[in-house]
């Protein structure tokens, strides 16, 4: 059961991922916060966990030697990009900064393929060239990956200039942090991007810390869903710990810029758990901060709740889910560790065509 | 099934920590995020967390031991159901502690993951040496830099991290001078992302270490603004990897508006930061601008590779009134070298240091790429040659002088350099000695240069896209024709 609920939240194919079955009741939910279905709850715990496991394991390659440089690990924050993914239909664009091996998970993008190219081997997304931070795939429509902070709204806003241009009803997904919410390029990219009314869904993850600064200490605004405003750009502050909040919110935005009303930019407001990457002494802010965002508010462990308590899902189903994604976790960082390095003779490939 | 928890390593160079604390004991019930433990290493404090569910079995090493090797078992935790005491015995013996790391005097490059890296086998038809020189030019005489000078006679040398070097004389200049200050991103309250701007905040406070948004373009646009009305602005780059985003204002309003206001308005800007490959960090992180910077008139550019060139130079370059790059190394930050105990030492921009003397070939080098030159030397060495190695130090102006008396000695030379080869500082040394030294030449120059690629991830691509001590010997042999 555990494996069809997993099948069904891949690649766009289930129900819970059809934009229009709309099952999700955001507007005329009981509670203020939009429910979810069984299925679309089974199916956000899957994928949220599948990316827990992953930036866990992750984090123990990197502690064994077998990730090098730098590796931003996305845990506590998989309900921004579960949530938003399952707003989206096929064609629909995604790119990120550095901190994007949850993202591409999200997208259906091989968890093997991304392992080995943390531990750059010639089985990674990226041959082994690309590292913890570049990977792309076409195919998924995923378009990195990108090391500079900020570079990825203009390039995500350029996806959404070819969708409109081709006028093929597609809608480009830009995520990034409050930090790079300052690079002036957002701000040039805001407005083009409002002028020419592009299809193009702007997604800050306030995780409150850019490295070690917090939001108040960068910005004068901390209110991100107001920085389009001059330019006319709606926006919203979400939830974006709980996944349900997180796909209403995707669903406003996506039929906004997919009806060619223009940009539109949502808040979420979430955390991450661990260092900025991994070598952080973390001293911008308490244990007790973190240990309670943990506590309280973790993404995965309010749909658990809801699988117990709603769905009456009981323990060992949810071990059964837990030991199939481990499995896939395991078989992605075995592949990984024992793929080959790259040939000698790629370093001199893919510079030009 | 008992799973070994392992020393972790929390950065790329750490080889080995503290493990200060156990905040779980035998027999405690654990699950994947618990903090079991805190380690130490040099820079901070981090947390140890679980990635399985168990039971802490046994504990293999004790609260407050040092020098726990990465990838030593420090404990062990028994699976579900399984029982601890098997779990328990199953275990190794603790490892012994690594021995005590000994601060090596020069970048070890060893260590650092650099010695010997295979050719990547495209030098082959380069190696060989080119006709007879031929055409006579106008020779003029040429006296090096005495850069021995530099330091008086007798002066105590203290040993000090090239990190530490930039750090005092940052501090220096701003006791000596209230308009110099420091901004950047996370130089303040952070303490600097790579701690060079370390205890600044503390004895300046925040008017005069500012912490900026990440927003490059614009800080650097408003230290160069400030620096109209003479303030001193030293502007931290995390990297200069970034400092593309805020390329336009170092060359279009700090580099050009001295000659565009007929020498009324000049800009005594410092932008400063690591430059440069660190480790597996890919493409976009890992770029050497030196050439870039070096093409530009307007500029200073300076690269020192030791620690008291790194303090002298930084001083020399806050009290400048112009604007200077001044680009660090990453590698090199952790590295000691003694450093003269003086009360105010400057080191003279646009002068090169001859770091080793020697007769048969000159080596040009600077910043990390001394450490392949200073090595490669001392293995020519072995073999009868005798290298003498210029550590150029500050690229623009370069040091003609001292370049052009050496090779007017040694008739050979060789540059070494982590950037590209096209267009390099190596393509701009080579042109120099042609155009100055053309008839004491009896080879070709030969550059030694990062592989023309951008920089790949994997560990074995990396170490074949960097220069390495090997290509430089065989550099230097074939200008000597061995
Ligand atoms: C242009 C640029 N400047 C600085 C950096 C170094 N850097 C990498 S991540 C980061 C913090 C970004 O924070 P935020 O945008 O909030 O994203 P988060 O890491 O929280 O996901 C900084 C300063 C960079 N990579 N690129
Ligand atoms: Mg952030």
């Amino acid at each position: 059961m555990a494996v069809a609920a997993r099948k069904a939240g891949r690649a766009g194919s289930g129900a819970a991922n059809k934009p229009n079955s709309n099952k999700a009741p955001a507007k005329n939910a009981a509670s203020n916060s939009p429910q979810f279905d069984k299925d679309q709850d089974l199916s956000a715990y899957n994928e949220m966990l599948l990316i827990r496991r992953f930036e866990e394991k992750s984090g123990q390659m990197y502690g064994m030697g077998l990730i090098g440089g730098f590796c931003h690990l996305y845990i506590g924050q998989e309900a921004v990009v579960v949530g938003m993914q399952m707003a989206t239909i096929e064609g629909d664009q995604v790119i990120t900064g550095y901190r994007d091996h949850g993202h591409m998970l999200a997208c259906g993008m091989d968890p093997k393929g991304v392992m080995a190219e943390l531990t750059g081997r010639r089985g990674g997304l990226s041959k082994g060239k690309g590292g913890s931070m570049h990977m792309f795939s076409k195919e998924k429509h995923f378009y990195g990956g990108h090391g500079i902070v900020g570079a990825q709204v203009s390039l995500g806003t350029g996806l959404a200039f070819a969708n409109h241009y081709r006028e093929n009803g597609n809608v480009s997904l830009t995520y990034f942090g409050d930090g790079a919410a300052n690079q002036g390029q957002v701000y040039e990219s805001f407005n083009m991007a409002a002028l020419w009314k592009l299809p193009a869904v702007y997604v800050i993850e306030n995780n409150r810390y850019a490295m070690g600064t917090s939001v108040s200490r960068a910005s004068a605004q901390t209110d991100f869903s107001k920085r389009g405003l001059s330019f006319g750009i709606p926006g919203e502050q979400v939830d974006g710990m709980d996944v349900r909040a997180v796909y209403a919110a995707g669903q406003r935005a996506i039929e906004h810029a997919r009806t060619g009303k223009g940009p539109y930019i949502l808040e979420m407001q979430t955390y991450r758990y661990r260092g900025h990457s991994m070598s952080d002494p973390a001293k911008y802010r308490t244990k007790d901060e973190v240990a309670r965002m943990r506590e309280e508010f973790d993404p995965i462990e309010q749909v658990r709740r809801r699988l117990l308590e709603s769905w009456k899902l009981s323990e060992d189903e949810l071990k059964a889910i837990d030991s199939r994604v481990r499995e896939i976790v395991n078989e992605a960082a075995e592949f990984a560790t024992h793929d080959p390095e790259p040939d000698p003779s790629e370093l001199y490939t893919d510079i030009l065509l | 099934m008992a799973i070994d928890i392992l020393m972790p390593a929390l950065s790329p160079t750490m080889e080995q920590g503290k493990l200060a604390k156990w905040l779980k004991k035998e027999g405690d019930k654990v699950k994947p995020g618990d903090v079991l433990a805190e380690i130490e290493t040099d820079k901070a404090t981090m947390e140890v967390e679980a990635i399985d569910e168990g039971v802490l079995a046994k504990i293999l090493v004790s609260d407050g031991t040092d020098n726990v090797a990465v990838n030593t078992p420090i404990a062990v935790l028994a699976g579900e159901g399984e029982d601890m005491s098997t779990a328990a015995s199953s275990a190794k013996a603790p490892a012994a502690p690594a021995p005590e790391a000994q601060p090596a005097p020069t970048p070890d490059m060893e260590r650092e993951g650099m010695a010997d890296r295979p050719s990547a086998g495209a030098r082959t038809d380069s190696d060989r040496p080119f006709a007879e020189p031929a055409a006579p030019s106008i020779i003029q005489t040429r006296s090096s830099h005495d850069a021995m000078a530099e330091i008086p006679e007798g002066t105590e040398m203290v040993s000090m991290t090239v990190r530490e070097a930039l750090r005092d004389a940052m501090a220096e200049e701003m006791r000596r001078d209230e308009n110099v200050f420091v901004m950047g991103e996370e130089v303040a309250e952070y303490q600097g992302a790579y701690k060079v701007t370390q205890g600044l905040l503390q004895e300046f406070g925040a008017r005069r270490v500012v912490d900026t948004p990440i927003t490059e373009h614009g800080f650097a646009g408003v230290g160069v603004g400030a620096a109209f009305t003479g303030l001193r602005p030293i502007v931290e780059f995390m990297t200069f990897n970034f400092a593309m985003q805020a390329i336009d204002h170092i060359i279009n309003s700090a580099a050009k508006t001295l000659y565009m206001s007929g020498g009324q308005l000049g800009a005594p800007v410092v932008f400063r930061g690591p430059n440069g490959a660190a480790a597996r960090v890919g493409a976009q992180h890992s770029h050497d601008y030196s050439a870039w910077y070096s093409n530009v008139p307007g500029l200073k550019v300076i690269a020192p590779y030791s620690a008291s060139d790194a303090k002298g130079l930084l001083k020399s370059a806050i009290r400048d009134p112009n604007p200077i790059i001044f680009l660090e190394n990453e590698i090199l930050y952790g590295q000691s070298f003694p450093v003269p105990k003086l009360d105010d030492f400057t080191v003279p921009i646009g002068k090169a240091r001859i770091h080793r003397e020697g007769k048969d070939v000159t080596i040009v080098s600077f910043s990390i790429g001394m450490t392949y030159a200073l090595k490669a030397a001392q293995e020519l060495e072995k073999e009868g040659i005798q290298a003498e190695v210029i550590d150029l130090r500050t690229i623009r102006p370069m040091d003609t002088d001292t370049i052009v008396a050496s090779v007017m000695k040694t008739g050979r030379c060789v540059t070494v350099e982590e950037g590209f080869p096209q267009s390099g500082i190596g393509a701009e040394i080579a042109a120099r000695i042609m155009e100055h030294a053309f008839d004491y030449l009896d080879a070709p120059v030969i550059r030694v240069t990062g592989k023309d690629v951008p920089m790949p991830y994997a560990a074995n691509l990396e170490k074949l896209a960097l220069p390495n001590v090997g290509e430089v010997v065989q550099a230097v042999k074939a200008v000597c024709y061995r």
